[in-house]
């Protein structure tokens, strides 16, 4: 069973799509040169502090707002294993998919834990922190399939070279 | 077992007779289109990440310049490029300069029980003439684009009746404020927001489209207004096809029934930095402004224009303001200097801008700095939306922006 252990950052509700990544680095020329700008309107320093492996805990409608694919690229570009919110904006939950970037809903997990907690993830079953289990959704099958392969475009070229 | 209005556009897209929440269908789009906020990127990964690089229909591409339109800087002119010569060497429909992606869309494209994806979230506009539009990414795109078809989950429809009229000097764009403000800025998400009863007919379709517009603010995948004889006519006019006119059945199954009476809805403002966070205008207290913005795909038709030239006719526009307007298409600005609008506007000493996103998204026009306060008629007010991360953007009707780029605070009468 896939299983992971990473730190935890904690953001708020209503995460949105321009402090992810703010219109104005969206013209920079790689999502690398956009990476660092990343949260910078709510908290500048955080992309720097974000290590590999590391997890965004986060309240309820992240990644609302627009369609930029930037938002969750950045998100993986920085290395973060994975994102855990209340919920998620639908945009941003297909764009994550479609990057490779794995999402979990969980009502609980964003108010137990504090920045700098660690927790374990043990894929499509549950999260382990202080001794405490927290169950998780499994996705199903045709979105693990594009997650597993890195993204859509990879998943496709997997599958049936269509793309 | 019958379906709503997003059950029967998919269920014809998926080519089945009959589909259910939460179900996954394979569908074929009427329309994809994409405009200059990612379509580079899409491209990018057409030319470089594809084995077999082809285009499934270019007939049902719409390809549309209009977030930082003319270019303001070498960066977004070589996405325009790159864009222009893509459109031109696949035959793609290309527009520039022309004006908003979704007012050119509505004008142009859109027909009833339609369903198009967009590379942008207001996608979902299209619900004004009966249409399901919904906002994708660009990898989304691209596979829309190779194959010619995506995925989608059946969305549930939350249903709001609304009936009466708004009242004079109250607004649709009070009226949706209101709504998000009720239900949150997730409270549809994943869901349909579908708008019926008298009082939606009572609407126009422009008056729809403003309501369509910021479904995506409460978290919707579509808003859709039950299409009736207005949208015929419309759609007639314009010489486009009306025969899929979806209603949802008697027996059709909502997550949740909403009632507005439209005769109690009041002006509102959403406050910095949440569209949920609605309240009555006249409750704002004493707010200075800097800028005032009336445009965007939400509130850059006709009639917005009318009912701004109405209040700003014979006065002038506030020493210490901005005001800046953005038509959201090259016929509305046409229309619009046809009426005398814009002599109005420029008398008052407003700057009018060309057809475009302009202040709304907070890239080529208007940008507010440090401190700065912004009334405005565009979709969004998040933290650093229309320029510097310590900026505040209040949103309101067209009648609101109006008057407060007069009055240089946030007002609704002068």
């Amino acid at each position: 069973m896939d299983k992971f252990t990473g730190k935890v950052w904690v953001l708020g509700d209503d995460i949105d799509t321009d402090i992810i990544i703010p219109t104005e680095y969206l013209a920079l020329k790689t999502v690398d040169d956009m990476k660092k700008y990343a949260f910078s309107p709510l908290r500048p320093e955080l992309a720097a502090q974000i290590g590999d492996g590391d997890i965004i805990v986060a309240g309820k409608n992240f990644g609302c707002g627009s369609s930029r694919e930037q938002a969750p690229e950045i998100i993986k570009h920085l290395n973060v294993r994975c994102v855990i919110a209340k919920s998620f904006a639908r945009i941003f939950f297909r764009n994550s998919i479609n990057n490779g970037l794995l999402l979990i809903e969980n009502s609980e997990i964003p108010d137990a834990v504090k920045e700098g907690d660690t927790i374990d993830v043990i894929m499509n079953d549950k999260i382990v922190f202080n001794g405490r289990e927290y169950p998780i959704q499994p996705l199903p099958d045709n979105l693990m399939e594009i997650l597993n392969a890195g993204g859509l475009v990879k998943a496709m070229q997997k599958r049936n070279g269509i793309i | 077992m019958g379906m709503t209005i997003a059950e029967k556009i998919i269920a014809r897209a998926a080519g089945v007779s009959e589909v259910k929440p939460g179900q996954i269908h394979t569908v074929e789009l009427d329309y994809l289109m994409s405009n200059d906020g990612t379509t580079h990127l899409t491209i990018d990964m057409y030319n470089n990440k594809l084995k077999n690089p082809r285009i499934a229909d270019k007939d049902k591409l719409v390809f549309i310049v209009d977030h930082n339109v003319p270019a303001e800087n070498p960066k977004t002119a070589a996405v325009h490029k790159k864009m222009r010569e893509f459109a031109k060497a696949n035959g793609i429909k290309f527009f520039e300069g022309k004006g908003v992606c979704h007012q050119i869309m509505f004008e142009e494209f859109v027909e009833p029980g339609q369903l198009i994806f967009g590379a942008d979230s207001h996608t979902c506009s299209y619900g004004a003439l009966g249409a399901f539009g919904t906002g994708v990414g660009c990898t989304d795109f691209l596979y829309a684009m190779v194959t010619g078809k995506s995925w989608v989950m059946v969305p549930e429809t939350l249903r709001f009746n609304l009936k009466g009229k708004l009242r004079e000097g109250v607004y649709p764009r009070d009226l949706i404020l209101t709504i998000i403000g009720d239900i949150g800025a997730n409270g549809a998400n994943y869901k349909v927001m579908e708008f019926a009863g008298e009082g939606a007919h009572n609407l126009s379709v422009n008056d729809r489209f403003v309501l369509c517009n910021l479904a995506v603010e409460a978290g919707a995948k579509t808003g859709i207004v039950e299409p009736d004889e207005k949208v015929e006519q419309f759609i007639k006019e314009h010489g486009r096809n009306a025969d899929n006119m979806y209603v949802s059945d008697e027996d059709a199954k909502f997550l949740k029934v909403y009632e507005y009476d439209l005769s109690k809805i009041e002006p509102v403002v959403a406050r910095p930095d949440f569209v949920d966070d609605v309240i009555s205008l006249s409750e704002v207290g004493d707010v200075k402004i800097d800028e005032a913005f009336l445009g965007s795909c939400n509130n850059g038709r006709i009639d917005d224009l009318r009912v701004a030239a109405s209040i700003l006719k014979g006065k002038k526009v506030h020493p210490d303001v901005r005001f800046i307007v953005a038509p959201a298409s090259n016929n509305v600005y046409l229309q619009a200097l046809d009426e005398g609008l814009i002599d109005i506007f420029m008398e008052a000493g407003a700057m009018v801008m060309n057809a475009n996103c302009s202040v709304c998204w907070g890239s080529c026009q208007g940008v507010i700095g440090d401190g700065e306060v912004l009334i405005s008629t565009g979709t969004r007010n998040f933290k650093g939306r229309a320029g510097h991360k310590n900026s505040k953007v209040y949103l309101g009707s067209a009648a609101t922006v109006t008057a407060s780029a007069i009055a240089g605070k946030i007002c609704g009468t002068v």
